[in-house]
């Protein structure tokens, strides 16, 4: 364990590490695509000398399922059922990503309370993910409470998603037009309830995982992304924000009503796993905080969808555009083009995993160890349906 | 090391006191939210079988299956789910146009038999059908997949049209065209019920692409009138629109004028591809002008016959012309259709009665010199109520009226009249009467009465509201009694009764009426405007015999309208209806019976 790794592997005069399998210096490894510490089903090929990776290849292609092609036969309103499922765990950004892109090229201006009522069930994806994905950080490192609180809460909004959507888990809320349905009755109460425990939850998890001298010392200094990264290998959201990068689509490029919202995204300079954390455990409270603010502000009702042409036969005239909004990864968006038909032309979806979990993710490995893979991957929350749409 | 941090995880241990979190039986402690899509449900009686569900499901989870008795607005079709695709996106419950179809909010439903889960809700009887009304369902308020308000075209104003006899609609605009035509879900239940049986989702599309032409190619497939049925059909497939249900039906009448309207007529011919028809060499004899007549000829002329038609009057259209006022439908548009059917060839005379009298043709005459004839003679004796007085010579039938405002004939226009009839014919005559003494004396002195109660007259609900904006009193619910005469034989207006039920308890025609609520309505003109009868008198002599007659003295004919008599076939309101879609649906009917007579080879 000792011995000095600087040795291996060499490199050619290029940089190249000169990997010999032959030598039996070198092992390949594969993690995944069925593998507890994956996120989802891709594969990492690992090539390690003793328990430090020298080279890593994402591989993708477990998956594919080619949903931004069969878009384009169907209707637009026929595309939301497909579309929530290009990412699974958020599937609200899909909604607003996809409804969006339909109504700025179909000419439909949204009611000011569909806007609330987005905002909302986007700021609780957010929140369901982040009850999750904070503490699984630590998961990573075999500390699975932590995770195992989070999950309860999270199971707590999904009842609340259930409430306003119908659907606990794919919510078919936002639809072309407007969303479906107003605030059940009683919901804010319950939603406030529901809120405080996640603060209690926010000072627990601070004391087991970042109070905690474990999580510390392997967080930190791990998978560390240097500032200039975060432009060349398309860093964004939570993870450019650890490295010092302000990047939040509701902040720099405000939709539905956030520039009425008062929240400030946390930014820190480390770049490394345990600055992701902090970032995610500072959005983690932002979210809490944006919405009490958002039902705080929203109308009381109102109308939720505008009258669309008849979703049946809804032609669409020639255009493309590309939505954007802020996903718990980052920026997601949707490049849209329509060609006067029924149906769409193109759909593409860019998503923050594509290159995270790519180029990003191949060379922040090299160097690390195994047993630190999980980690690095979870703090870049890479999401392999997102990659494969 | 940082014992600090060493330690203050070990406060996770706190947790040991506190009680767990889990639902322990979570199916009875925690049933589905109020919102959750569950299950399927269809409250079959309300649902019309549109297939609007099935259209809309992007996992192709629906098939529409033959489940109930299908008659006018309900395809007899229910939807079945198949769970094995469904991902309960419930836009099928948003789309539906009756509601009808809603989602419980059951989360599980465990079978071991895997073709269960393919079932037609509401009829697979299911426990969640009527356990609560939880679940999903359309959501409110001013949710609605398609817009539910009808685009109205404009129209003249009142005080614009009420001593004028000019077109008082005027037609959709393109923009209007097609927004109402985006407001069709393409259920086809229309079509179904239409006599005629238009491909109206079909057109209708047509002009959502903007494609005129074709919209126009569609309708002459079944009807060779558009410009006329564009504008006075009496357009049952609006009735039983299933948009009607939560919202106003389609102005299919309208979508379809539009189209004639926008084609003119100078590219029929190329559009319709007709410019060269091929003659088969065999004559058919057309009896009557009118919708059915035309209807005949037409498909029959397009087919290769040599078409000649017998009209007993100076111009063709039958009842479409000299029975319907010109401001619902414009000579120069009935032109338009009829001019186009005897552009292709078919042959006409006028002022020609078949018959057995002097200067007549007679049908035996026709039997020999054509291959096969067709009459469409049509409706036009009035009847009589047969109350006292109503012999008078001041006594008319709306018919004749009708037909000398056409004709231009000079008659008495008197300052009161009274019109008995609820129905659209009864309509015409008031609205028409209500314009010539508009000209005459600068003011209306019409009333209208009817047997039935303002519910339930037969007129279309525009006729009336239009008539009354108009000035005249349309008073239904009262029965005549007598016409009142005075000394020199004129009449000085009519006694009535209020009339509560038109039928009795078995369903048979019997007024009651109340004796003592009576009234006296003035008017020098009484109108009768009950219905009308057929004059069929050419079929006496020789081949009475072999013609079989029915209830109120129609000739029977098999499903082509062919009669006792193999060359003789009948249509129009002779045989059904009366109007003028169901005329044309005859006409076009016997068309290909007589090919397959003429052609057996088909
Ligand atoms: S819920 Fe969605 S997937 Fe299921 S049958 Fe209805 S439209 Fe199809
Ligand atoms: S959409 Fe509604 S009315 Fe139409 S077939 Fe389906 S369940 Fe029946």
């Amino acid at each position: 364990m000792n011995e000095d790794r600087s040795l291996y592997p060499e490199h050619d005069e290029n940089g190249k590490p000169i990997i010999d399998l032959e030598s039996h210096k070198f092992l390949k490894l594969w993690q995944g695509p069925q593998h507890p510490g994956i996120t989802g089903n891709m594969s990492l090929e690992l090539t390690v000398s003793g328990d430090e990776i020298v080279e890593s290849k994402t591989h993708v292609g477990y998956l594919h399922r080619g949903f931004e092609k069969l878009l384009e036969r169907r209707l637009f309103v026929q595309c939301m059922p497909t579309s929530i499922r290009l990412c699974v765990a958020e599937p609200d950004p899909n909604e607003y990503i996809v409804s969006t892109a339909v109504e700025e090229l179909g000419g439909i201006e949204i009611p000011d309370n569909a806007k609330w009522l987005r905002m909302l069930s986007l700021e609780m994806a957010r929140l369901q993910v982040l009850l999750r994905g904070v503490p699984g950080q630590a998961g990573t490192f075999a500390l699975g409470l932590g995770y195992q609180w989070g999950n309860y809460l999270r199971d707590l909004i999904l009842d609340s998603f259930e409430e306003l959507t119908g659907g606990r888990v794919y919510h078919m809320y936002i639809i072309p037009g407007g969303v479906r349905g107003n605030l059940p009755e009683g919901f804010k109460g319950r939603m406030l309830e529901k809120l405080k425990l996640i603060d209690e939850f926010v000072v627990k998890i601070d004391k087991l995982i970042f109070q905690n001298v474990v999580f510390e010392s392997r967080a930190k200094g791990l998978g560390h992304i240097p500032k200039e990264w975060v432009d060349k290998y398309g860093v964004y959201g939570p993870a450019a924000r650890a490295s010092g990068v302000m990047r939040d689509v509701r902040k720099t490029n405000p939709y539905l009503n956030y520039d009425q919202l008062d929240f400030e995204p946390h930014v820190t300079t480390e770049g490394d796993v345990y600055a992701r954390s902090v970032v995610r455990y500072n959005d983690l409270q932002m979210t809490v905080d944006m919405i009490r603010q958002i039902l705080d502000k929203m109308p009381d009702g109102g109308d939720i969808r505008a009258q669309t042409p008849n979703v049946l036969h809804w032609k669409i005239p020639k255009g493309e555009t590309y939505v954007k909004c802020e996903s718990s990864r980052g920026e997601y968006g949707m490049y849209f083009v329509t060609d006067g038909s029924d149906k769409p032309r193109r759909a593409h979806l860019k998503g923050p995993s594509y290159t995270h979990a790519n180029a990003l993710l191949d060379k922040l490995l090299i160097n690390a160890n195994i047993a630190d893979t999980a980690a690095i991957m979870v703090s870049l929350a890479t999401c392999p349906p997102e990659i494969e749409r | 090391m940082n014992i600090k941090k060493l330690l203050t995880p070990f406060t996770a241990w706190g947790n040991v006191t506190k009680d767990p979190v889990t639902i322990k039986d979570p199916l009875n402690e925690r049933p589905g939210a109020d919102r959750y899509r569950g299950f399927h449900r269809n409250d079959v009686e309300a649902c019309v079988g549109c297939g609007s569900c099935e259209d809309i499901c992007e996992n192709e989870a629906i098939d529409l299956m033959p489940a109930k008795d299908t008659k006018d607005g309900d395809s007899g079709l229910r939807p079945m789910i198949d769970y094995g695709r469904c991902c309960w996106c419930a836009l099928c419950v948003d789309v539906c146009t009756t509601n009808s179809l809603t989602l419980s909010n059951e989360y599980t439903w465990i079978s071991t038999d895997p073709e269960d889960f393919r079932y037609i809700p509401g009829i697979d009887k299911k426990e969640w059908d009527n356990n609560n009304d939880k679940g999903w369902k359309k959501p409110e308020p001013n949710y609605e997949f398609y817009p539910l308000k009808r685009i109205q075209p404009s129209h003249l104003s009142p005080e614009d049209r009420s001593d004028s006899f000019i077109e008082m609609m005027h037609g959709y605009s393109k923009d209007q065209a097609m927004q109402e035509a985006d407001r069709c879900v393409e259920c086809g239940i229309c079509t179904a019920t239409c006599p005629a049986h238009m491909g109206i989702p079909e057109y209708i599309k047509a002009i959502r692409n903007d494609d005129l032409e074709e919209g126009l190619r569609i309708l002459y497939d079944t009807n060779p009138l558009p410009e006329i049925c564009g504008r006075i059909c009496t357009h049952k497939c609006e009735t039983v629109c299933t948009i009607g249900h939560k919202g106003d039906p389609l102005s299919i009448r309208w979508l379809k004028r539009y189209i004639a309207d926008q084609n003119p007529s100078e590219r029929y011919k190329k559009i319709l591809e007709t410019e060269n028809l091929v003659s088969k060499g065999k004559k058919v004899a057309i009896i009557g002008a009118g919708p059915s007549g035309l209807s005949a000829a037409h498909y029959l002329v397009q087919m290769g016959y040599e078409v000649k038609i017998f009209e007993k009057l100076a111009a063709a259209g039958g009842m479409m012309r000299y029975g319907i006022p010109s401001y619902r439908l414009p000579y120069d548009q009935i032109d338009k259709d009829i001019d186009y059917i005897l552009s292709l060839g078919v042959d006409i005379q006028y002022n020609i009665n078949v018959g057995n009298g002097e200067g007549e043709i007679s049908l035996e005459t026709l039997g020999n010199d054509y291959d096969a004839v067709f009459s469409g003679t049509g409706l036009h004796l009035g009847r009589s109520t047969g109350i006292p007085g109503s012999d008078n010579k001041h006594v008319y039938a709306s018919p004749d009226l009708l037909r000398w405002i056409v004709e231009g004939k000079e008659f008495e226009v008197p300052e009161n009249v009274v019109v008995i009839g609820g129905g659209n014919v009864a309509m015409d005559i008031t609205r028409s009467m209500a314009r010539l003494q508009m000209k005459k004396y600068g003011k209306v002195g019409v009333i209208t009465t009817a047997l039935e109660g303002e519910d339930k007259m037969p007129a279309d609900r525009e006729e009336i509201d239009e008539g009354r904006e108009e000035g005249c009193i349309i008073n239904p619910g009262w029965a005549p009694k007598s016409v009142e005469i005075d000394s020199n034989g004129v009449p000085t207006g009519l006694n009535v009764v209020k009339c509560h039920s038109l039928f009795d308890s078995e369903g048979r025609f019997n007024p009651q009426t109340d004796e003592d609520n009576k009234e006296f309505w003035p008017g020098t003109m009484i109108i009768e405007s009950i219905g009308q009868g057929m004059d069929i008198s050419y079929l006496d002599g020789k081949y009475k015999d072999q013609l079989e007659f029915g209830p109120r003295g129609r000739v029977q004919t098999d499903e082509y309208y062919q009669t006792g008599l193999p060359w003789l076939f009948m249509g129009g309101d002779i045989i059904k209806g009366p109007d003028v879609i169901t005329g044309i649906a005859t006409g076009h009917k016997a068309a290909v019976g007589i090919d397959r007579m003429l052609n057996p080879e088909f």
